[in-house]
């Protein structure tokens, strides 16, 4: 089933052309890469998703109904969470409270204040950053930085999570880590939607991956169709990745 | 017994006691105060709800509000043109009403705009409030200026007593709710408090309009205070720019902080200002920037920092009496 579906999706800023035409999908349950080199309009297409950017045309839906047009708090209280790229954490918070936001607001329907603090904790565990709740968000490391802006995603019980960029910066190490944790995350039953650029994380772990280039869609398959692309090699990936998968 | 401890075990009982007495001083102050010394206390408290309104709003969200002038002195104005037709209580409701529903006009327009733009307008604002009402005041009336019918000194304090509570009141509430944390949010970052579902607009749109309800039914009472108002005296930007200084000095990290900032600034703003007129605004101006650059936490983050120190020193010298004991030993 088509959880998120896209038609025509455009977006010009003063005539630039990020975005172009685009027609994409993401079936539920499933983890979906997004790729293309720098500029190509990934984090464009996902601040359409999200709601900061408004469309220029097309429209996007969301489990069937239009979510375009809405603002971002309205897409969020219906199932779809995000990351950012340069993450955008609350710098005048504890890391508890960081999450606790997510928790109180991310639901369609109010939620008691001991529910909230139960959903914050548990988001708080899954990302392994149980034990700073109480440490001020800036004392952390970018690393777990990004850990808390799951955790806070996660708080407001999302059924999609668009992820921006969330290994860029990380030790092979770490990257092991945080692909450990798109899939337990998948496996709870969240469809996730991955911006990325360490192939061995977006190969690694999803099940189909969409090419951007120039703002336009070139191509959209399985990791090894995409690997054997021909323009994709051309404009992103290299003959040695190809070489190598 | 640890004194210490005695304080961090017992510190609601505490505090609790501390309000209960500032209360009961404050209920029994007009009993044995000059009626000088009310006038002081009642513009002390007038600067109290400004402080406390001020930072209710623009201390969570980081928005620069310029405008408390615009509102206080919309309630000045609301007592100015009803005194005759409407009793007083009736206009306080008036005067908080109308800068609600002013201040939610002026959000929905404006909110949108960040930083500095959003601290322009809102300045621009109160000087568009002085000139327009100027205009109209001398179209409608042929002068410039409003007496207002004087009302005892007491009945004034205890009016302001409850508006300056409600306001600290409510500022604590909030702080401590989910709303506070939401402001708090958009104070962190804006975008990502929207994105984790948080109606950003709704939330600053409401908060500065409660915000400012207050300073419009504190204007209200501060109308019979001044005795006669013109629109350069009800929106002078000096109640824009002091409840803010105020609300610097004594920190905006708690809700008592803006209270102990507009009481210390605000006491000396009514005695000294007018006896050592220059010399206090040089003053002012030192203790603002050493603050600012020294303490941006203002006076209540020093709290914490002593705290630290005494529990430092109170470790230290526990750890010295073991070691006495042992060599005794």
């Amino acid at each position: 089933m088509r959880i998120l579906e896209g038609r025509g999706v455009t977006k010009y800023f003063e005539g630039l052309r990020a975005v172009f035409d685009v027609d994409f999908h993401v079936d539920q349950g499933e983890i979906m890469g997004l790729i293309g080199p720098n500029g190509a309009g990934k984090t464009t297409l996902f601040n359409l998703v999200s709601g900061a950017l408004p469309l220029s045309s097309g429209e996007i839906r969301f489990k069937g109904q239009k979510i375009s047009g809405l603002r971002p708090h309205q897409i969020c209280r219906m199932g779809i969470s995000r990351t950012f790229q340069e993450t955008k954490v609350f710098g005048n918070m504890p890391v508890f409270q960081n999450v606790l936001v997510g928790a109180f607001f991310g639901s369609p329907s109010g939620i008691s204040g001991p529910d909230a603090t139960r959903e914050a904790t548990q988001a708080l565990e899954f990302v392994g950053l149980a034990a700073m709740g109480a440490t001020p968000i800036n004392d952390l490391t970018l690393v777990n930085q990004k850990r808390v802006e799951v955790a806070r995603a996660l708080a407001t019980r999302p059924e999609m999570l668009l992820l921006d960029e969330l290994m860029a910066g990380l030790t092979p190490t770490e990257v092991g880590e945080a692909m450990e944790l798109v899939t337990r995350m998948r496996e709870k039953g969240i469809t996730i939607l991955m911006v990325e650029h360490v192939m061995r994380a977006i190969m690694g772990i999803s099940e189909r991956v969409m090419v951007l280039h120039h703002g336009e869609k070139i191509a959209d398959g399985t990791c090894n169709e995409i690997s054997c692309d021909k323009r994709v090699i051309d404009v992103y990936l290299g003959e040695e990745t190809h070489a190598g998968s | 017994m640890d004194i210490t401890r005695l304080v961090s075990t017992h510190r609601k009982l505490l505090l609790g006691g501390f309000l209960i007495l500032i209360l009961i001083f404050l209920a029994t102050f007009p009993l044995y105060a000059k009626a000088y010394d009310v006038r002081v206390l009642t513009f002390i408290l007038i600067y109290v709800v400004l402080a406390a309104g001020w930072a209710m709003f623009s201390g969570t969200t980081g928005y620069m509000s310029l405008a408390p002038a615009a509102f206080f002195g919309l309630g000045i104005y609301a007592m100015a043109i009803l005194q005759h037709n409407l009793p007083f209580p009736l206009i306080i409701a008036i005067g908080g009403a109308l800068s609600f529903a002013f201040a939610v006009l002026v959000g929905l327009v404006t909110l949108r705009l960040k930083g500095m733009y959003f601290a322009i307008f809102t300045f621009g604002l109160v000087v568009f409030m002085t000139e327009i009402v100027q205009y109209m005041e001398t179209r409608l009336t042929g002068k410039h200026g409003q007496s207002i019918i004087p009302i005892d000194i007491e009945t004034l304090f205890y009016i302001m007593v409850g508006v300056a509570v409600a306001t600290v009141l409510v500022t604590y509430l909030i702080r401590r709710s989910r709303w506070g944390l939401a402001m708090l949010g958009i104070g962190g970052n804006e975008e990502a408090a929207e994105h984790m579902g948080v109606n950003t607009t709704r939330v600053k749109v409401f908060t500065f309009a409660v915000s400012s309800a207050f300073m419009g039914a504190a204007g209200v009472v501060a109308a019979p205070v001044l005795i006669y108002v013109n629109s350069n005296i009800a929106f002078s930007l000096y109640y824009s720019f002091l409840p803010i200084f105020m609300a610097i000095l004594g920190g905006m990290g708690t809700a008592y902080g803006p209270v102990i900032g507009a009481v210390i600034l605000g006491y000396l703003d009514t005695t000294l200002r007018s006896q050592l007129f220059n010399y206090f605004y040089l003053g002012f101006g030192t203790i603002m920037v050493l603050i600012i650059v020294f303490l941006p936490s203002g006076i209540t983050g020093l709290v914490p920092l002593v705290q630290e120190r005494i529990a430092k020193l109170t470790a230290k010298s526990r750890k010295g009496g073991q070691g006495q004991q042992h060599a005794n030993t």
